[in-house]
């Protein structure tokens, strides 16, 4: 790829590192000042609390990279976790059917919007906007309040605990699980196939990727039905972590993850980034959070600005590497 | 190309959306001059519809320059806990009577707020314009932390106003018609004129045109870049003052929720371009107004509430297409030719 001295890291490559950096940094002063925080289950937890988020982070990292945005994802969680609790509770579905249902509602909202956006060069911003009131108002449609889910096998795979070595080794539950294998196959994708090296492309510049003959049209639908995807994943997921649906779910999500995607080293712009970058930032707002309650004394507010400061940092150094590469 | 006025598709929705309401209930164009004021539904609309329609036309300034503002929600709730606080105070008996007493007179608080909203602006019009930074980017900056600097303000909690003058601002009355909307209508006119008067209307539409020309052809293209930031914040702070004064309290965390969306909606159904360029102030003013009449309706027309969000939904989408000239097109060709169907 590079075409570097060996020793010097890609440019693009540096607010990814930077990212990480970050991370290490904040977790040796977390494990400095606090004690019991450098303990292989409190980094578990992190991974453990933000699974869903990862999942969604994931999707949104494709969007960006192929330069446009998903505001919808945060409701489409909010959607697909009361599709899931509605069928199950209400309905009395098989959750394999209730889950296969709230995907497929996924799906349906990403490719409408990635048709939308490419078949009439409607802006992103504002078709994933209507989208999310959409799926926001499709939630209440189905019920305005909080749907429990009490269903015995339900609550059993969300407790479940897959422990990591022998006895009293740390454990992960299985949405961590399932987070980090949607990251993994979502690093090849980006990385090796076709339809990831499209999304770059596109990303960079539209219209030379449009010459180059690269099937931008259905790579722009394909990003934001893998979003759309991701996300009803992600409101599964939150499903097994939260017992039930309900339209005031994952609000302002899509703020998480877009400061996750940022924070992680991926150009707004797009073309430029890293799938494992969002895993970076995903991790360091999980960070935040658990600096704030360990230190016990802090409002969760300061969550915020800290996450903005970062969010500012992060573009400032992207910036910088944009004006010494010109 | 264009055959009708570019005010013509949102006033035509508009009335469309009165006409509706009328239909549905009979009293709905009905005026009432009571205990000196002026009542009904259609008040009620102009009078909730002002902090929108005044965001909506700050937003409007920004989007002509192909910039985007989406941290105005927090700037509002920044604007309006700071107005809280200052006008927060102590309860004092005087002559025997409980009486709230401001910690800064009125006008300094009211100042107060719009120094914030402006800093806030100019915060974003310093990263956009000095920068180098991409709008949504910059702006989301502002709206993370914003309501985490709005809730430090604030101190977590919603802070209740007991100043009674503040509630002058959101719900008194002026020559029988509602303060806030002389204040809307305030802020339009200074920004009319300000735009007509003036070259900065051209200007501005130059810079959302063709940014580079703008600038190769000398126009101090980062001063009003940063002008325009400054004004949408400042706008956002009023919105915040009317909204704060009219709930009479200021919530850090949910005031202002999802007001950057409201406001590019307004804009966008107002007929300006989120591309930039051409901008229209008069339409956002009607954008806001279409906005707000849909929630009416929804509810005057004993439609559930919950349905309101799915019904804006669909509005977004239907205005969305009928500005894409792509989306015309395809029309038309399929009104043509209405053998070929379902060709994408």
């Amino acid at each position: 790829m590079s075409g570097a001295p060996r020793w010097m890291p890609d440019p693009r490559a540096i607010p990814t590192l930077g990212a990480l950096a970050v991370f290490v940094l904040m977790a040796a002063a977390g494990g400095m000042a606090f004690k019991g925080f450098f303990s292989q289950q409190v980094f578990l937890n992190l991974l453990i609390d933000n699974a869903f988020l990862l999942v969604v982070a994931v999707g949104m990292t494709f969007v960006i990279l192929s330069g446009g945005i998903d505001l919808s994802v945060g409701a489409v969680v909010a959607l697909a976790s009361m599709v899931v609790a509605f069928l199950v509770q209400q309905l009395g579905w098989s959750l394999s059917a209730a889950f296969a249902a709230a995907l497929c509602v996924g799906i349906a909202f990403g490719v409408v919007q990635g048709w939308l956006i490419a078949r009439f060069n409607l802006q992103p911003f504002v078709v994933t906007l209507a989208g999310m009131f959409l799926a926001r108002g499709s939630c209440y449609l189905i019920s305005i309040d909080s749907i429990a889910i009490s269903d015995e096998a339900f609550s059993e795979w969300a407790q479940m605990r897959v422990a990591l070595g022998g006895e009293n080794a740390p454990s992960v539950s299985i949405a961590a699980l399932v987070a980090v294998a949607v990251l993994i196959v979502a690093m090849w994708v980006a990385r090796a196939t076709s339809f990831g090296r499209t999304i770059y492309a596109m990303g960079g510049s539209p219209a030379s990727a449009v010459l180059m003959g690269l099937p931008v049209f259905a790579a722009t639908v394909g990003v934001y039905t893998l979003s759309g995807l991701l996300s009803a994943l992600g409101g599964v997921l939150l499903t097994f972590y939260m017992l039930s649906g309900y339209g005031l779910h994952a609000v302002g999500l899509e703020l998480d993850a877009i400061a996750a995607v940022v924070i992680g080293g991926t150009l707004l712009s797009g073309g430029a980034g890293y799938v494992i970058g969002t895993l970076f930032g995903v991790l360091i707002l999980g960070l935040i959070q658990t600096a704030i309650s360990f230190e016990g004394s802090l409002s969760s507010w300061w969550t915020r600005i800290t996450v903005g400061v970062l969010l500012l940092v992060s573009c400032l150094l992207q910036r910088l590497l944009q004006n010494t590469r010109r | 190309m264009r055959r009708h006025h570019p005010l013509f598709w949102p006033l035509a929705t508009l009335v469309a959306l009165l006409a509706v309401n009328a239909v549905f209930n009979p009293g709905f164009l009905h005026l009432q001059w009571r205990d000196g004021h002026l009542y009904g539904a259609l008040i009620d609309i102009l009078n909730r519809a002002a902090p929108l329609a005044i965001v909506a036309l700050g937003m409007t300034l920004v989007i002509a320059t192909r910039g985007i503002d989406i941290s105005v929600g927090a700037i509002l709730a920044i604007a309006a806990a700071t107005a809280a606080w200052m006008v927060g105070g102590d309860l004092v008996i005087q002559d025997g009577v409980q009486t709230h007493v401001s910690r800064f007179p009125l006008p300094v608080a009211i100042i107060g707020a719009l120094v914030i909203g402006s800093i806030c602006g100019l915060w974003n019009g310093v990263l956009v314009a000095h920068i180098g930074m991409q709008p949504i980017v910059a702006t989301l900056v502002l709206m993370v932390a914003g309501r985490g600097i709005a809730q430090l303000l604030t101190g977590g909690q919603i802070i209740t106003i007991y100043f009674a003058p503040y509630f002058y601002l959101g719900n008194g009355f002026l020559l029988g018609l509602p303060f806030a909307m002389f204040v809307a209508l305030g802020v339009w006119v200074l920004m009319h004129l300000a735009m007509t008067r003036t070259a900065l209307g051209l200007f501005i539409q130059a810079i959302g045109i063709n940014p580079e020309s703008a600038r190769t052809a000398g126009l101090p293209q980062r001063a009003i870049t940063l002008c325009v930031y400054v004004v949408c914040g400042v706008t956002a702070a009023i919105a915040g003052l009317l909204v704060s004064s009219n709930v009479k309290s200021a919530d850090g965390n949910n005031a202002g929720m999802l007001l950057e969306l409201d406001a590019i909606l307004a804009v966008t159904l107002g007929g300006t371009l989120l591309t930039g360029g051409r901008f229209s102030l008069a339409g956002s003013v009607i954008g806001a107004l279409i906005i707000q009449t849909l929630t009416t309706t929804i509810y005057s027309i004993g439609v559930p509430p919950e349905i309101n969000l799915v019904v804006k939904a669909v509005v977004v989408f239907l205005v969305m297409l009928l500005q894409s000239a792509d989306f015309r097109a395809w029309l038309a060709s399929a009104v043509r030719r209405p053998t070929v169907r379902g060709a994408e």
